[in-house]
């Protein structure tokens, strides 16, 4: 019995300890983005291999979800006569929720855990003690434009898989299934507004790049330098990252959309 | 870097999509398209009930969409006093037009609707529509039916 206690103080405190670490890691690597602007060098490497290299995963992922979304809503508004507000549908669904939620998983499993193995294998390697043994601060140096790369990509992405939702619900709404051209951009915009909808999705996407790619940065920081602690760190980051972005997407949802 | 102009590129390319995906969204999904003519002139028309009308609900004359309401509140009189603008292209509307709430469809959103009378001079800024007709509530009308059936017998 002592033991259980026991071991639930030391989980808690573990737990604790780590986001602690994790705070004062995520407020150091702010700090390290003055010295981002002064090599912009840095953080476009970072965007190219986070943003750039996820673009087809994010683009062909938005198409099928917008088709699979307009394809399923067609046939459910249809029975109601309202086959018009298909493209509503789609368009409030993408611009809101899927866009960002589904393009931020994407992100923590293409992007995310790819920074935490660079990162966990740095620490392994012991390339960020030899940073340090050179007085370069590794997290100025390394992390810091690796976040910034990650809050400038994720909303990036969010907007073009919305986008490209949007234009494969067409695709299949209207090419596909007859819907009236007209009808389904006309509803779409009556219903859709900017500030409300699309910026808000943007505000979440924001949130969510932050979220994921410190999770991501600070495990493979955080990480045991073995290869298995490199692979556990990986899994965790993912793990993490799917829990922290449907959390703060409840959270931020009820805020966003809660009075309407 | 030894491809270091290439990825410019690409990183170039990847933010101006981005860029260019948000402007995609904001014209052709969202309103904000209509907002940017936002000249206009507006006319106050009084509801006894103004029924399940909303901000941004379309103002329609025949059908074509002219315009939207812009504001809702109640008047002295208790009254609903809908403020709605209209595009300046349709300014030649009379000032004995009068303006009832419908619904689209059974159950589809209300909007207001524009019925031109026969005077000369025309509806200008801040003028007021003194013929209106409310919106029908369902419930009203189905206890009114209801009430008259069982009278009846």
């Amino acid at each position: 019995m002592l033991q259980f206690f026991q071991n639930l103080g030391h989980s808690t405190l573990a737990r604790f300890n780590k986001l602690g670490r994790a705070s004062f890691f995520l407020i150091h690597a702010l700090s390290g983005f003055p010295k981002v602007a002064v090599r912009p060098r840095l953080l476009i490497n970072q965007l190219y291999s986070v943003g750039v290299l996820s673009f087809f995963i994010t683009t062909i992922s938005g198409l099928f979800v917008g088709m699979v979304l307009s394809f399923q809503g067609f046939h459910i508004l249809a029975d109601f006569g309202a086959e018009e507000t298909l493209g509503v549908m789609v368009a409030a669904s993408l611009v809101r929720e899927l866009g960002p939620v589904m393009c931020a998983l994407l992100f923590a499993g293409r992007a995310g855990s790819a920074l935490t193995a660079e990162i966990g294998l740095m620490k392994a390697t012991e390339q960020l003690s030899g940073m340090e043994m050179m007085a370069i601060d590794p997290i100025h140096r390394i992390i810091a434009p690796r976040y910034l790369a990650g809050i400038i990509a994720m909303p990036i992405l969010a907007i073009l898989f919305s986008c490209i939702g949007v234009l494969g619900g067409h695709l299949v709404g209207v090419s596909l299934l007859g819907v009236d051209n007209g009808s389904f951009w006309g509803q779409m915009q009556a219903k859709l507004d900017f500030w409300d909808d699309i910026f808000n999705g943007v505000i979440k996407s924001i949130v969510f790049g932050c979220a994921v790619t410190w999770i991501a940065l600070f495990e493979g920081y955080d990480t045991l330098p073995t290869s298995e602690g490199v692979s556990r760190a990986t899994t965790r980051t993912v793990v993490n990252s799917a829990f922290a972005i449907l959390g703060l997407d409840f959270i931020l949802t009820t805020l966003m959309f809660g009075d309407h | 870097m030894q491809h270091s102009s290439t990825q410019d590129t690409l990183v170039g390319l990847f933010v101006a999509s981005g860029i260019i995906g948000l402007f995609f969204l904001a014209m052709q999904i969202s309103n904000l398209s209509s907002f940017i003519s936002d000249d206009g002139y507006t006319v106050n028309a009084r509801f006894q009930n103004s029924g399940g009308l909303k901000i941004k609900s379309p103002v329609s004359v025949a059908g074509v969409k002219i315009g939207q309401v812009s504001a809702i509140h109640l008047g002295d009189d208790y009254r609903a006093i809908v403020t709605i603008k209209i595009k300046n292209q349709y300014n030649k509307l009379p000032s004995d037009t009068s303006a009832s709430i419908f619904t689209a469809g059974l159950l589809g959103e209300q909007y207001i609707n524009l019925e031109p009378g026969g005077m000369d001079d025309y509806l200008h800024d801040n003028s007021e529509i003194d013929i209106t007709q409310s919106a029908i509530i369902l419930e009203q009308a189905l206890g009114q039916f209801l009430f008259k059936k069982s009278a009846d017998k």
